[in-house]
C-alpha cells in the first residue's frame, strides 16, 4: 500500500502526536469479475488451492478503495488515517464491494 | 452403442474430475503446507498481535499499515465429501484445512509487506465468501477471501533483522 500518508489501523500513530482531527473517512469501489477470469477460476475448482486471479482482483480493488479514502483525507488536508477498518459484501453474484474507513488526522 | 457413450459421458467426467481433484488437490496442499512452514520458521522473529499496545518507552522509528490477503478454494473431491459430511453433521476436516492454510497464508503476506518491523500489533483477520456463479450452488461454499491486516511498528536502534 503505497501511499504519502500515514496509515494505521490502531488509533494512534506510534511515535507522532495528533494535532487536528478531521473525522470519519472512507473509499469504497465495487468490482466485477471478467469472464476469463471467471473461466479460470471454474478451472481451478476442480483442483482447489488458491485462486491468483481472484487474489489479484481483489488486492486491486481494496488498494483503489484506499486510495480514495486517502484522496478524501488528503482533501481534508490530513496527513494521516488511523483505525482503518475493511470491509467486504458481495452485491450480486458477479460482483464484490471493497469498503475501507478510518478516522482522518494531522500529526505532527 | 449411443447409450453406453452417454453413460461414459455421464458417469465419466465426474469421477475423472473426482480422481484429478482428489490427487492434485492433496498435492498442491502438501506443498502449500511445506512452503507456509518454511516461511513461518523465517519470519518467527517477527511476531503478529491481535492487541493494540505497543512498546511506548522505545522511540519508533516508522509504523504503517500492513495487509495480506488471499483466495482460496475447495477442489471438487473436497466439495464432494462436505455435501456428503451435510447430511450427518459434524466437523468438515476439508474445509478446515483449507482455511487454516488460506489464514496462515494472507498472515505469512502481511508480514512479508515489512518483514524489518519488530512487531505488527492490532491484527485483524477477516473472512469472506466470494459469490461465485456456479452452475451447483454446493460449490459456492467453496471460495473464500482471507484478509489479514495490522499495523506494523519498527523501533529506533534495533539490531538488523537477520533475514
Amino acid at each position: 500500500m503505497i501511499s504519502d500518508l500515514i496509515l494505521t489501523n490502531i488509533d494512534a500513530v506510534p511515535g507522532r502526536q495528533i494535532v487536528e482531527h478531521y473525522g470519519l473517512v472512507s473509499g469504497s469501489t465495487v468490482r466485477a469479475k471478467h469472464v476469463g477470469r471467471d473461466i479460470m477460476a471454474g478451472l481451478k475448482n476442480i483442483v482447489g488451492g488458491e485462486l491468483k486471479g481472484y487474489t489479484e482482483l481483489l488486492g486491486e480493488a481494496r488498494n483503489e478503495a484506499v486510495s480514495r479514502m486517502c484522496a478524501q483525507a488528503r482533501e481534508l488536508g490530513a496527513n494521516a488515517v488511523l483505525n482503518i477498518r475493511f470491509s467486504t459484501s458481495s452485491v450480486t453474484a458477479g460482483a464484490a464491494e471493497l469498503y475501507a474507513y478510518g478516522t482522518a488526522v494531522r500529526v505532527d | 452403442m449411443a447409450d453406453l457413450i452417454g453413460l461414459i459421458l455421464n458417469l465419466g467426467v465426474p469421477l475423472a474430475m473426482i480422481a484429478v481433484a482428489l490427487v492434485s488437490g492433496r498435492m498442491i496442499e502438501s506443498r502449500h503446507y511445506r512452503s507456509i512452514r518454511e516461511r513461518e520458521a523465517t519470519l518467527l522473529r517477527l511476531p503478529a498481535i491481535p492487541s493494540r499496545a505497543w512498546d511506548g518507552a522505545r522511540e519508533v522509528a516508522e509504523a504503517r499499515m500492513v495487509t495480506g490477503s488471499v483466495v482460496v478454494s475447495s477442489d471438487y473431491f473436497r466439495s464432494l465429501l462436505a455435501g456428503l459430511r451435510n447430511l450427518i453433521g459434524g466437523s468438515v476436516r476439508s474445509f478446515e484445512t483449507l482455511l487454516d492454510r488460506g489464514r496462515r497464508e494472507a498472515v505469512l503476506r502481511m508480514k512479508e509487506q515489512f518483514p524489518e518491523a519488530d512487531v505488527i500489533v492490532n491484527v485483524r483477520i477477516e473472512t469472506s465468501t466470494i459469490g461465485q456463479q456456479t452452475a451447483s450452488r454446493r460449490q459456492q461454499l467453496g471460495t473464500v477471501e482471507l484478509i489479514a491486516y495490522g499495523t506494523a511498528i519498527r523501533y529506533v536502534g534495533t539490531p538488523p533483522p537477520s533475514l
